[in-house]
């Protein structure tokens, strides 16, 4: 049995105010799991509490024995210093963190791989190129590269096509049918539909509290986007405590 | 006319042990600085090395002009600096550098009283703030600033992936590990040690120009990281080399001369150096095919 991700009862919130509420369920291991919503829906503030960014305000999340260190994340908001003078092999070496760490050697064998990781992204010919010189899409790429080298059990990608040509897309949309293929569980925020519809056969659709989730023909109905798209986005300054129980 | 400018100051013990310490000061405060620079804390190292000084005043209240309680003293109070900034930045609003301005000042201002109630003399006075004049350097500094360069260079390679990684993409570094902070407050040490080193040779107030003129002299060269702590670590040397020797025939502090040594070269790379350098963007050369 590999990892099993299951909420239970999860609230994650800024302030005591809930951003994701009462969220109940379980993404078993291999899922290719869609998560949509309008802006301030949830979805970042949901795998930033996956990956233990921030701590649950109630409920919680078991990793079914993964340490959150051996989670692949993506983040929507990319916090890389494009000035820093490194390398795009260098960089996407950086996936070898958990086998190589801070001392562990890297030799010919290792060599091939983050050269293979390159090649499969389309960046062979860029390697001793400053991270700076990259496209929007290029530097996706590598980031998607350097995902790869992780070698994870469970993916998580936070808007990972933003700004990013349908080139780009198609390509690393590959590369996250492969992890699927290789049973991997591969969460993804979304914000395209038709994207959704094609590629993912499990949705989550959220708006603060859980809308609908499961296969993805049933959630992308009009009555459920109708719902989310209601939710109201700004927080109520006056908001009572919550003392809803469903499920405690 | 050679003879008189590089081999006569030679023939003193003490200016032989002037360069030698600067060399050994430039080694470690060139890469030390080029991480400065990338975390765009130079102006942290500069605000560190002030806040040293109080320890240092203290120290020879206490102890005289020993070599070995007054770099105690300033190890003490960088440290005591560097953590309260810290802490400060992250318990409430006010960012790092902001604290770090703040104890910046009130640390001179504290050291300068501290020497000047007690009687200090305008001699040494002057030395604590600029280094020592003619050159004329202790067997027992020399000692500190090998025993600093020694441990910051091991340092440095030990915490070097971590650092990189803080450095470039500390969200990711975050996400896979929780080495990031201990690299954090390593550098922070490593840079103590390397602002004691400044203190004995060039005094507190211009001690750290070997330390962030040098990486910013680099920039203009390179694009990679291993090729910039080189050439800061080079540039360092010939800056400090030639800064002690200035210091030696025109008779003035060493602080003072070293930093216009490395100013000098600055501003040469400023004007010719390939990496954006003014020349070439004066001058681009024709665009290429591809």
């Amino acid at each position: 049995m590999g990892p099993r991700l299951e909420f239970r009862n999860l609230t994650l919130g800024y302030d005591r105010h809930p951003a994701v509420h009462h969220l109940n369920g379980a993404v078993e291991e291999g899922a290719l799991l869609a998560v949509i919503g309008p802006n301030g829906a949830g979805k970042s503030t949901l795998f930033k509490g996956i990956v233990g960014a921030i701590k649950p305000l109630a409920g919680s999340i078991e990793l079914g024995g993964v340490n959150s260190h051996e989670i692949a994340y993506l983040p929507q908001v990319i916090d890389i210093d494009r000035n820093f003078p490194i390398t795009v092999y260098d960089m996407v070496a950086m996936g070898l963190w958990r086998c190589a760490g801070a001392f562990g050697s890297v030799n010919g064998n290792i060599h091939k791989e983050i050269d293979g990781a390159i090649a499969v992204v389309g960046l062979t010919g860029f390697e001793q190129r400053p991270i700076g010189s990259l496209s929007g899409g290029q530097m996706q790429r590598m980031l998607f590269a350097r995902l790869l080298l992780q070698d994870a059990r469970i993916i998580v990608l936070d808007e990972p096509f933003n700004a990013v040509d349908s080139k780009t897309v198609e390509d690393l949309l590959a590369l996250i049918r492969r992890w699927h293929g290789e049973s991997r569980t591969v969460l993804a925020a979304l914000h395209d539909i038709e994207l959704v519809r094609t590629n993912f056969p499990q949705t989550l659709l959220l708006a603060r509290e859980p809308v609908a989730w499961g296969e993805t023909a049933a959630v992308l109905k009009p009555a459920n986007l109708l719902k989310a798209r209601q939710m109201c986005e700004a927080f109520d300054e006056e908001a009572q405590e919550c003392v809803d129980t469903r499920a405690a | 006319m050679l003879n008189h400018l590089l081999i006569d100051p030679l023939r003193d013990q003490n200016v032989r042990h002037s360069l030698v310490a600067v060399m050994a000061l430039a080694l470690s405060a060139g890469p030390v600085g080029v991480f400065l620079m990338l975390r765009r804390m130079s102006l942290v190292g500069d605000a560190m090395s002030h806040a040293i000084l109080p320890g240092v005043a203290i120290a020879f209240l206490a102890g005289g002009l020993s070599v070995i309680s007054m770099t105690l003293g300033g190890l003490v109070a960088g440290v005591i600096v560097a953590l309260f900034s810290g802490v400060i930045s992250r318990v409430t609003e006010l960012q790092e550098d902001a604290s770090l301005a703040v104890f910046l000042l009130v640390s001179l201002a504290l050291g300068i009283v501290i020497v000047t109630i007690n009687g200090i003399d305008i001699e040494h006075l002057m030395e604590f703030l600029f280094g020592e004049t003619k050159a004329k350097m202790s067997a027992g500094k020399l000692l500190v600033i090998a025993v600093n360069t020694t441990v910051s260079l091991v340092g440095l390679a030990l915490i070097y992936r971590p650092l990189v990684l803080e450095c470039v993409d500390p969200h990711f570094l975050r996400s896979v590990s929780t080495a990031g902070g201990a690299a954090h407050l390593a550098f922070l040490a490593l840079l103590v040690l390397n602002l004691i080193s400044g203190f004995h040779a060039l005094g507190t107030l211009l001690g750290v120009g070997i330390m962030i003129i040098p990486a910013a002299i680099s920039r203009f060269w390179a694009r990679d990281i291993s090729k910039l702590i080189a050439l800061s670590a080079v540039s360092a040397l010939v800056a400090g080399v030639a800064g002690v020797l200035i210091s030696f025939h025109a008779q003035v502090p060493a602080g003072p001369a070293v930093t216009l040594a490395a100013g000098i070269l600055y501003l040469a790379s400023v004007v010719f150096g390939p990496v954006g350098g003014v020349a070439w963007q004066v001058f681009p050369g024709r665009h290429l095919e591809a």
